[in-house]
């Protein structure tokens, strides 16, 4: 196993959470069996034991709060990459510690996973993988406070309330603050988990409201906070050379020249590493940044590539085009019996859909600062999986775990690319051999060149409707990607859960993987981001064919509300399906009479246990330059934490989703990416970015997460308008290559 | 060695390649970690700042260049009583960064606009920050943001249709 099967055995189990949970109840054992977050190296050693205090006279009653009398700390266990949880997970605790929000400070935690549990950024998890946890940990210390205070007030603990910090004796008068509890706090016994009442959704005082994130004074003063502004004591600076053909090895290069060069501190070559994710390649190591990017410019390497990559998009698009006429490989869903059906059905469609790779293009380029130093390796990094990398890190070195450090730092956007941390094992590797911290910079070229792609693929999709214009037969071909044969790659599955699979009585899903050799990875609701695309614009063609109302097709197929399965809180639920594509279309104005050339266009998607319908408002004219004027989003993703963060989740999905469909797009010959920068790599502005109307159907099912789900309807919903105003039907992304762009 | 003006300081840099960008120098030698690197050819806005008041890819302006001006950086707006800038206080109060990754440098852009121009409206707006990508689609945000700095009410905003896409209703 290597790292990048490592990471997509991470990623199908995210992915098949909603459908392979058993039935009846979600116990946290079974979730954690399925997340791995127990056994296979990966701890979630989470108890509501006390931790040792750090400092005399503090209240440490676990891992996540410490009130003393300077005030009450929340650690955020989870790396911050733009999807809010450095805010929203403390304000979970700090709702059931009843703590004033104004009165925490949040501190990023450390790495360390037998005190914090699983440490991950992916899969819209955090908040669902941690609501039960922080709940108990608030309310435990709050019980704890409550204990303390009645000793110190003489009466019964019944008789005392909490509110805004304080523990309060309505009877008397009487309050004392927490910080001045901490003590007699600190001295309690830790209540049992099942011991602790929590709150109900109506006695919430913090959560659902608007909270500005806990960084925001300090980025807009341009304080360090991100991976790249990481700053040590006689700190170098390097870059490091891979082969532009992934898996392409070092023959020789010209070390000592650029060793001769201004600035430059030490040059070396360094072998690959497959298990834990090490390209081989040649570093620089700098007096500064500038330095080593100027120095590698007069860098030559002489690779092997005879075990590189020789991935080509237009051969891989032209043996997918040779497949599509034949049944696949494997068949991953198949209900009912989906080729009769299609003999059968009264009306028959049939469409071939394609999208291509795409990158992940955070904005800020890869980077990782390590020190050697007292035995121990050292990191500072922008990651999303962190405990993955201190792995990989001591598995590189032959170091023991706990001689590997990692400090966690905010990352500039992370859509998946950081639970890859190539970065992490290269600056480990450069670090290891110097006597002085290190700082890794990729450029832009670096990432774009190197970077987990979000696979491409292709659909042969065909479908029937019966003389009353409903589906009764879908069958959808998917040509997709294998590194190893094997396994398609990341997001390359089809499976069931995977609408329309579940609804239909006759539905088939046939796979063949082709060869593919360069890295492919999670990339924001990774499957659905490209299933949503081609499932949603089919359902819209078959209800024009079938003369009838989008809407109304899609309620219909939804039928009575029911979990798809049974008593699956993270299963699609076809009354909050319905629900929320209702709700947007009554918001959007669904039906009404539209100007010539503007339409609407509607499109439902269930990804990552949160349901979302979402409307788009086009206009395109004559030379397919289309105008997204406004979309109109509902989503249920159960109690909102944070409202200004969802919100904000919400409408960047939605520009994310319009910049990727419109013209991202990235293209392999010999192996090697052909887009190198921002100026072939084009992301939406401010100019064209639509205008997002958000509402949330706040149900009573545990919350799920927002940093995914939204994206995946907005592309099918864009296309849908466009069809809707011109009649021309788009089938490829980006759309771009249909001769689309923004006006 | 060269001397920058910089947030209303002399001070000398040691790097003596006068093409070196002016992004590095604030970053690696001078501790200004504020502006950021994004693409390194002037095409997403991240390491924006000032150069006498005009925002400039400092990516892409060699050092020596920026050694005939006055430079601003997101460092030097606050004022001494360490109070936030109208532009600054508008980005907390609304909430704008995801990453925030990018903010810097539309907090710059935004902040020379409203210098030149105090009541913009949305196409100046558009035209001002079309340098500035913001990867994780904080646009809606940061217009509102500029807007609310520039001391309109916020209120009725929301009450106007946005943009030209008409009422939904
Ligand atoms: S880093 Fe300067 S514009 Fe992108
Ligand atoms: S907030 Fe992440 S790039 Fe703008």
């Amino acid at each position: 196993m290597n790292a990048y099967d490592d990471l997509q055995s991470l990623a199908e189990r995210m992915d098949a959470l909603p459908i392979d949970i058993a039935p009846r109840k979600l116990s946290r054992r079974r979730f954690m069996q399925l997340t791995g977050v127990v056994g296979g190296g990966l701890m979630l050693g989470f108890t509501l034991k006390g931790r040792e205090a750090e400092a005399a006279s503090s209240f440490e009653p676990n891992a996540f709060i410490r009130i003393d009398a300077d005030g009450i700390l929340i650690h955020a266990k989870n790396p911050e990459v733009g999807q809010g949880v450095k805010t929203s997970l403390p304000m979970i605790v700090a709702e059931e510690l009843d703590a004033a929000w104004d009165d925490v400070t949040v501190a990023q935690s450390p790495v360390d996973e037998e005190a914090f549990g699983f440490q991950m950024a992916g899969g819209s998890m955090s908040v669902p993988m941690n609501w039960d946890v922080l709940r108990q940990s608030g309310a435990a210390a709050r019980a704890m406070l409550v204990g303390a205070a009645a000793g110190e007030l003489g009466v019964a603990a019944s008789e005392l309330s909490t509110r805004d910090s304080k523990v309060i004796h309505e009877a008397s008068g009487r309050s004392l603050h927490y910080t001045e509890l901490a003590d007699a706090a600190a001295a309690l016994p830790v209540p049992e988990a099942d011991s602790l009442r929590l709150k109900g959704t109506d006695e919430y005082r913090l959560l659902g409201r608007r909270i500005t994130g806990v960084d925001n004074e300090a980025l807009v003063r341009g304080e360090a906070l991100f991976g790249i502004d990481q700053t040590l004591p006689g700190m170098k600076f390097a870059t490091y050379s891979k082969c532009p053909a992934v898996g392409g090895t070092v023959v020789s290069a010209n070390i000592d020249a650029v060793k001769a060069l201004p600035g430059v501190v030490d040059a070396f070559a360094i072998d690959g590493n497959e298990a834990v994710g090490l390209l081989p390649g040649v570093a620089i190591v700098a007096d500064s940044t500038w330095a080593a990017i100027r120095a590698r410019r007069e860098l030559k390497v002489e690779w092997d590539e005879s075990g590189a990559a020789s991935d080509s998009w237009s051969a891989v698009s032209a043996k997918a085009e040779e497949l599509r006429s034949k049944p696949g490989a494997t068949r991953p869903v198949d209900d009912g019996d989906a080729d009769a059906a299609l003999e059968a059905a009264d009306k028959r469609l049939s469409a071939y859909y394609t999208y291509h790779f795409a990158s992940h293009a955070q904005l800020e380029p890869q980077n990782c600062t390590a020190w050697r130093h007292d035995g121990i390796m050292e990191l500072w990094a922008p990651t999303q999986l962190p405990g993955r990398g201190r792995q990989a890190v001591a598995d590189l070195l032959g170091l023991e775990r706990a001689q590997v450090t990692v400090n966690q730092l905010r990352g500039g956007g992370g859509f998946g690319r950081r639970l890859h941390n190539d970065f992490m094992v290269e600056v480990a590797a450069i670090a290891n051999r110097l006597d002085v911290p290190v700082k890794l910079q990729w450029t832009r070229e670096d990432d774009m060149s190197h970077d987990t792609f979000r696979a491409g693929g292709f659909h042969q999709v065909d479908a029937g409707l019966d003389a009353e214009g409903r589906i009764t037969a879908w069958r959808d071909r998917f040509i997709t990607f294998s590194r190893d044969g094997q396994r398609p790659v990341s997001g390359g599955s089809l499976r069931p859960g995977v609408f329309p699979a579940g609804v239909l009585e006759n539905c088939r899903y046939e796979q063949t993987a082709l060869e593919w050799k360069t890295p492919c990875g999670p990339w924001r609701a990774p499957g659905s981001n490209v299933f949503g695309f081609v499932e949603q614009s089919f359902i819209h063609e078959l209800a024009v064919a079938a003369d009838r109302d989008h809407l109304e097709v899609l309620l219909e197929m939804f039928g009575e509300p029911r979990w798809l399965a049974e008593g699956n809180p993270r299963a699609l639920h076809t009354g909050r399906a319905a629900g929320v594509v209702k709700l947007a279309a009554e918001k959007a104005g669904w039906g009404r009479e539209m100007p010539q050339g503007r339409a609407l266009g509607l499109a439902f998607y269930f990804s990552h246990a949160g349901h979302i319908a979402e409307v788009a408002d086009v206009s395109v004219n004559a030379n397919r330059q289309i105008t997204v004027h406004r979309v109109t989003a509902a989503a249920d993703v159960g109690p909102i934490i944070n409202l200004s963060g969802a919100e904000n989740q919400v409408q960047g999905s939605i520009v994310d989703g319009l910049s990727t469909m419109l013209g991202q797009s990235v293209t392999f010959e010999k192996g090697r990416v052909e887009q190198s920068n921002f100026d072939a790599y084009p992301m939406l502005r401010m100019a064209n970015s639509p205008a997002v109307d958000v509402h949330f159907i706040e149900s009573d099912y545990p919350p799920t997460g927002l940093g995914e789900p939204a994206l995946p309807p907005l592309a099918p919903a864009v296309c849908n308008a466009i069809f809707t105003a011109t009649g021309h039907r788009i089938r490829t992304m980006p759309i771009a290559k249909e001769g689309y762009s923004i006006a | 060695m060269l001397s920058l003006k910089i947030n209303g300081e002399e001070r000398k840099v040691d790097d003596t390649d006068p093409s070196t960008p002016l992004l590095w120098v604030l970053r690696d030698e001078l501790g200004l970690v504020g502006a950021k690197f994004g693409c390194g050819i002037a095409r997403c806005g991240a390491c924006t700042v000032l150069l006498d008041g005009a925002p400039v890819r400092s990516c892409s302006v060699p050092v020596a260049a920026a050694a005939e001006g006055e430079v601003t950086t997101i460092e030097g707006l606050a004022d001494e009583s360490d109070e936030l800038t109208p532009v600054q206080q508008a980005w907390v109060d609304l909430d704008v960064a995801q990453c925030g990754y990018c903010q810097a440098g539309q907090i710059m852009a935004a902040t020379a606009l409203l210098a030149r121009d105090p009541d913009p409206d949305d196409a100046a707006i558009d035209q001002a920050m079309a340098g500035n990508l913001c990867r994780c689609g904080t646009y809606t945000r940061i217009r509102e943001a500029v807007k609310v700095a520039a001391g309109r009410a916020w209120e009725a905003r929301k009450a106007s249709p946005a943009r030209d896409g008409g009422d939904p209703a």
